[in-house]
Order: C-alpha cells, then sequence, then structure tokens
C-alpha cells in the first residue's frame, strides 16, 4: 500500500543523499518524492510516496527517518485529514476536429493549454492521483506525444 | 589558529587520550600540530587496526575512541572498523583528510567520496567545507556519537581546511534542533511493565548490549533478585550481569547455552533490556517465544517491534528505567516454580565436552579464566574461538568481554585489545583468536611491540577456518571448501617481531603455558594446538527454532 509521509530536514547539502541511502539500505521503495524549501531557509520540506506492504513496515520507515541527525520531524498522512495534489505537463497532438473534445477534457479536469502551435499544445493540470491518471487516460484518446508529472505533495488540514 | 590546531584544540577539551592512526599527504597539517600535541599518537601498521583499536578503546573505558586516517585509501581502510562500531553502537570517532576543496569531485590523486561511502555505517558524518564550523562540527560530533543510542561519526576535512586560518571559538554548548533522545522512560508504560511483572509467573530477562551502555549493571542485578527472575544475555550484553551469578543463565541464541534458550521459548514474559531481537539470538522468529509477552527497554525507538512484536515497550535509557521499575514493583511475584524448573534444565543440560585427545579450546579458555582468577579483559576474533569465549569464561563484570558482535568481524580481536590495553593499563588482556582471524590483522604485532603495549593473544590453532568448517560439516556433507588454513609458525613470527611465542602441543602444557606469558612483560602469542574437528555446541540451525539445538558432545 502507498502511503504519503512528508519530512522536515535541514537544507544542508547530502541530506537528500541521506534519505534515499536510508530507503535503498533497508530496501523500501519510494514511488514518488518531491522536495522544496519553505519560508525558512534552513529547513527543506520532502514529500515521499512510499510503498509499504504493513502498518510495521511503515513504522519502521518512519522511525528510521527519524534518526537521521538531519531530519527535524516526520508527518504520516495515512490516518490524517489532508489534501494532495500532483502536478502534470502533457505534450497533446491534435487535429482541427478534435479541439472541442480537448476542451471539453480540459474543462472536465481543469486543465489548461500553457502553450499552442499548430496542431500541438502543451497542457498543464493538476490534481490527486485519481484525477491525473483519469485525465492522462483521456487525453490518451486524442493522442499525447509526452508527458511528466511532478511528485505528490500533501498538507494537513 | 589554523584547522589542523583548531581539531586537536578540540580533541583535548574533549579529554581525548589517545589517537590511533596512519599519517598521509592529506593529514600532514593535522600530524605538523600532534607533534606539539600532548595527545598520545598510537601508529598502528594498518589504519583498520586503527579503528579496531579505537572501538576496543571505547568498549574497556566507556569513552570516546578515536582514530585518523588520511584521505582515499586510509579512509577506505577505516570502514570495516567504522562499520563494526556502528553495528555495535559504539561512541568513536574517525578522523579522515580529503583532497581540498578546490579538487573534490574531479577524481585527485588518493580521492574517495568517504561521506559518502560512510553515510549507511555511522550515525552521522561531517564534510568540512568551511574552517569556521570546524569546532562547532566536532563538539557536536562528539555529543552525536556518545548519546542516544552511540554510534561512530566520521569528520571528513580537506587539507586546505587544515590549513585555513580562524578565530578559535569553543562552543560551550551543543544544540542539534533535530535530534533530542529520549532519557526518561514513559512513567505510565513503567507501571504498566510492573504490573506485567508482578503477575509473570515464568519471567526472564533478557540483556542486551544496552545495559552496558548505559552503565546499568547495579540496576539490572537489583531488579534480577528482586523479581527473582533468571537472566540470559546477547553477546554484546555478556558482563551486564554477574556471569557467575546463581540466577545467570549466560548467552542465549544460536550457540547460546540450551538452558537459556529452553527458559525464554517456555517463559511468559521476556524482560528485554537494551537488546534488539537479532536473528542469530530469536531463532526462526514466527516461532519465537510463543506464550511470552514482552517488555522492551530501549533508548531507539526503532529497534522496538523491529523483529518481534512487543507489549510494551519503553524508550529511554536503561538505568533511568530501571530505577523507576524497581521503584514501582510493590512486591514480589511467584517464581520459585520456574526457578525449579530453570535449574532442572541447568542440571540437565549443561555445557560440556569431551575432554579427551587433543587440546580442547573449551578447556584453554576455562583455564585462561582460572589463571586470570576472571579478572582478565578478553577479546576475541570471530567464529569459534568468539563463541567457546562466550560459553567458557564467565564475565562478572562490564566492559569485560570485547567482541564484534552485530558485525562479525574477523581480525577484530587483536587490534581491539591493543585498545583496550592503552585504556586499561592495569588489567590483563587476552585476545582469544583463531588461526585464520588472527592473520586478518596480525601486522599489528609490530605496532604492540614497537608502543609497549603488552597483550596475550591465545591462537586456537585447528589449522581449519573453523566455523565454516563446522556449518560445512553439518550442513555441506562434510564437503570442506575453502577452510584448511596453512599457516605461519606463530612462535617465529612473533619473535621476529620482538614479542615472545609459545607453542602448546599437549594438555598439561596449557596453564604454563599462560602463566609463563602472564609473567612475561611483553606481548606474547601462545599457538594452542587444538583438536582440529572441534565443533561449538549446542548449536540451533540457522532458520530453525530456538529450542531446537543440536547438542551433544564433538
Amino acid at each position: 500500500m502507498r502511503h504519503t509521509i512528508s519530512v522536515l530536514v535541514e537544507n544542508k547539502f547530502g541530506v537528500l543523499a541521506r534519505v534515499a541511502g536510508l530507503f535503498s539500505a533497508r530496501g523500501y521503495n519510494i514511488a514518488s518524492l518531491a522536495v522544496s524549501e519553505t519560508m525558512d531557509p534552513s529547513v527543506s520540506y520532502m514529500t515521499i510516496v512510499v510503498e509499504a506492504k504493513d502498518e510495521k513496515v511503515l513504522e519502521q520507515i518512519k522511525k528510521q527517518l527519524n534518526k537521521l541527525i538531519d531530519v527535524i520531524s516526520v508527518t504520516d498522512f495515512t490516518k490524517k485529514e489532508h489534501v494532495d495534489r500532483e502536478l502534470i505537463l502533457a505534450k497533446v497532438k491534435f487535429s482541427v476536429k478534435e479541439k472541442a473534445k480537448l476542451e471539453n477534457i480540459l474543462n472536465k479536469y481543469a486543465g489548461k493549454i500553457i502553450r499552442h502551435a499548430g496542431e500541438s499544445a502543451i497542457i498543464e493540470a493538476v490534481g490527486d492521483q485519481a484525477q491525473i491518471k483519469e485525465l492522462l487516460e483521456a487525453l490518451n484518446n486524442v493522442g499525447i506525444s509526452a508527458f511528466i508529472r511532478t511528485g505528490r505533495i500533501a498538507l494537513a488540514y | 589558529m589554523i584547522g589542523a590546531q583548531i581539531l586537536l584544540e578540540c580533541l583535548k577539551r574533549e579529554g581525548v587520550e589517545v589517537i590511533f592512526g596512519y599519517p598521509g599527504g592529506q593529514v600532514l597539517p593535522i600530524f605538523d600540530k600532534l607533534y606539539d600535541s600532548k595527545i598520545r599518537f598510537i601508529l598502528t601498521r594498518h589504519e583498520q587496526g586503527a579503528a579496531h583499536a579505537a572501538d576496543g578503546y571505547s568498549r574497556a573505558t566507556g569513552k570516546v575512541g578515536v582514530c585518523l586516517a588520511t584521505s582515499g585509501p586510509g579512509a577506505t581502510n577505516l570502514t570495516t572498523g567504522i562499520a563494526n562500531a556502528y553495528m555495535d553502537s559504539i561512541p568513536m570517532i574517525a578522523i579522515t583528510g580529503q583532497v581540498k576543496t578546490s579538487l573534490i569531485g574531479n577524481d585527485a590523486f588518493q580521492e574517495a567520496d568517504v561521506t559518502g561511502v560512510t553515510r549507511s555505517i555511522t550515525k552521522h558524518n561531517y564534510l568540512v567545507k568551511d574552517v569556521k564550523e570546524l569546532a562547532r562540527i566536532i563538539r557536536e560530533a562528539f555529543y552525536i556519537v556518545s548519546t542516544g543510542r552511540p554510534g561512530p561519526v566520521l569528520i571528513d576535512i580537506p587539507s586546505d581546511i587544515q590549513l585555513s586560518d580562524t578565530e578559535f571559538i569553543w562552543p560551550e554548548k551543543v544544540d542539534i534542533r533535530s535530534y533530542k533522545p529520549t532519557y526518561f522512560g514513559h512513567p505510565g508504560q513503567i507501571k504498566k511493565a510492573a504490573k506485567l511483572i508482578l503477575a509473570s509467573r515464568k519471567p526472564i530477562i533478557y540483556a542486551g548490549g544496552g545495559v552496558i551502555t548505559s552503565g546499568a549493571y547495579r540496576e539490572l542485578e537489583k531488579l534480577a533478585e528482586k523479581i527473582q527472575a533468571p537472566v540470559t544475555m546477547t553477546l554484546m550484553g555478556l558482563g551486564g550481569f554477574p556471569g557467575t551469578h546463581e540466577l545467570s543463565l549466560g548467552m542465549l541464541g544460536m550457540h547460546g547455552t540450551a538452558y537459556a534458550n529452553h527458559a525464554v521459548m517456555e517463559s511468559d514474559l521476556i524482560i528485554a533490556i537494551g537488546a534488539r531481537f537479532d536473528d542469530r539470538v530469536t531463532g526462526r522468529i514466527d516461532v519465537f517465544a510463543p506464550y511470552a509477552k514482552v517488555i522492551h527497554i530501549d533508548i531507539d525507538p526503532s529497534s522496538i517491534s523491529k523483529n518481534i512484536r512487543v507489549d510494551i515497550p519503553i524508550v529511554g535509557d536503561a538505568k533511568n528505567i530501571l530505577l523507576e521499575l524497581i521503584s514501582q514493583i510493590k512486591g514480589t511475584p511467584d517464581t520459585s516454580g520456574w526457578l525449579k524448573t530453570v535449574a532442572g534444565w541447568k542440571k540437565k543440560y549443561p555445557l560440556s565436552y569431551k575432554d579427551a585427545g587433543k587440546i580442547k579450546p573449551q578447556y584453554v579458555i576455562e583455564q585462561i579464566f582460572e589463571a586470570t582468577g576472571g579478572d582478565a579483559i578478553i577479546t576475541t576474533e570471530v567464529g569459534q574461538n568468539q563463541m567457546w569465549s562466550c560459553q567458557w569464561y564467565k564475565y562478572d563484570r562490564p566492559r569485560t568481554f570485547i567482541s564484534s558482535g552485530g558485525l562479525g568481524t574477523m581480525g577484530f580481536g587483536f587490534p581491539a585489545a591493543m585498545g583496550v590495553k592503552l585504556g586499561c593499563p592495569d588489567k590483563e588482556v587476552f585476545d582469544i583468536a583463531g588461526d585464520g582471524s588472527i592473520q586478518m590483522n596480525i601486522q599489528e604485532l609490530a605496532t604492540c611491540v614497537e608502543s609497549k603495549i603488552n597483550v596475550k593473544v591465545a591462537i586456537l590453532n585447528n589449522g581449519y577456518l573453523g566455523m565454516v568448517r563446522q556449518w560445512q560439516e553439518l550442513f555441506f556433507k562434510k564437503r570442506y571448501s575453502g577452510v584448511a588454513l596453512y599457516s605461519p609458525d606463530f612462535v617465529k613470527l612473533a619473535e621476529s617481531y620482538g614479542a615472545a611465542g609459545i607453542l602448546v602441543m599437549k594438555k598439561e602444557e596449557v596453564r604454563p603455558a599462560i602463566e609463563k606469558a602472564l609473567s612475561l612483560d611483553n606481548t606474547v602469542f601462545i599457538d594452542f594446538r587444538i583438536e582440529p574437528e572441534e565443533n561449538v555446541f549446542p548449536m540451533v540451525p540457522a532458520g530453525e527454532a530456538l529450542n531446537r539445538m543440536i547438542e551433544g558432545l564433538a
């Protein structure tokens, strides 16, 4: 099962390597990872989506993260009310007669065209994992030539 | 002050008396300042020896051991010793030189990404990029190694930083916002534990290295006597409870005593203190101690519920928690029937060996115990020599059994013995070795002789890598592969270094040889030619239940 955890860390060189090294050394899987600065320049925020087969593994992941000297705190969103989002950029090729269809899809998923040249466009959309998945499936019917998505970010209420 | 001076000034203020190490191109400024320092420097013959010596010094004294090496190969040679200290939670500081900052990442001569290499085998590590941070980093490093669950910290110092000049400011206080170990157990949990203990009828205390680290030796003895529970120890816990105490069951696990293993399996309550339910201790995990509730006291939360389900976790320092727990236990559980059962196992399954034929290693260790009055500090290598040392020497005080537990590092015992002797010069120090292990760091003979470090080495010489041979005998149809071992003439070898050597071929020569070694003011190798195919019993085969032991006399 996938769990979203966020880790507040010291903003020092090598911290990402410590976190990533911990996951590989102990055989945990990272599904996605997003790192960003915070209002306090000395602190960074990592949102990690981990694959954990049971509660025990998830507990260990949290405890091991807490053991790293540079980790300030660990928050597990599994049992917390929260919002999570991913961002996607997709390059879509479409013919003129498909334009209406594309616009319909974008309306439904609150996506928008951010670059447009001829029959090719780059669109962006933000949503939770399920929404992004649906959007990708819908866009596939039009024709995606490339896409990229960020790791998940999450915030508790 | 330049960086090298700051380093030595900080080490002095941290109370460092001795550094084990080896010089090289990227630590020249440090060695130049060491020339004027009062800190004693011990030149080992290999950096691995330096790391193990610092580790042994730390284990025997409880102080922080320090080792020092140059960049690249010097640093990578330390890594086995660092991993060894990490697995056994030993406070040790490793200082390495690094190529100058402008060359880092350029594949410079003798460059290695040492903080990268050691990230997973240190509690923390630092690459110093600014001389102004050096004093704070060293202060933090000493704080981190010795607090919480201890462990090694590496400080990588580029040579230009060692030469950079800055004002020396000694940080009076250390405050790391992201590192706040828990020392006092949760009072509610301790109360619950006390209740569970009073309700138990078959309790057993399972004590690990954490008892020794936290200095909870007296408290453990008090608790055991108060609740009348037998005590078994892990390899790391030996000496944490008196081995000759009537409540002691000795070591448990793969080569533990049969009575300890039976007691754990039949118990209704396990009180784990500073131990981590390692696979060598639990045997097959799904059938481990099926009737027992578990109280687990440990300073490291990640040790709790890692391998087995725990009923009452208590995070904190063992000594503090035991003091509180003892005061909370109002009464004594009725364990008289249980103690009788355990005594029955002790009688039925004593440790034993058949004393016939060639010299038996168990006999040698018993004789070392008697000749030293149980007062020596024993270090070991890894393998059969180590297991026999666990079984046949009785450790009555903490920090008297020094052995590579978690990592199982052959070649540890001899350099560790040097560190022990320097930390405890008034004690007799014996390294109980095998003919295989001793050759893994035998170069340290030169260090012993040169620095007048008087240790005794008992080589249990069976011509084999004995523990591997034992596994091949028992589980691979006696197909001995890669285990027959040619060795030099250890007596001549020792003598060529200026140490003393004694060859022992017969049983009646064993005791006189030990006495002679003790009388010599020199490092002594005693080459005991023992029974070649003696096995360590009892033995729980890997993956078997703890009470499914292979018994028997070899």
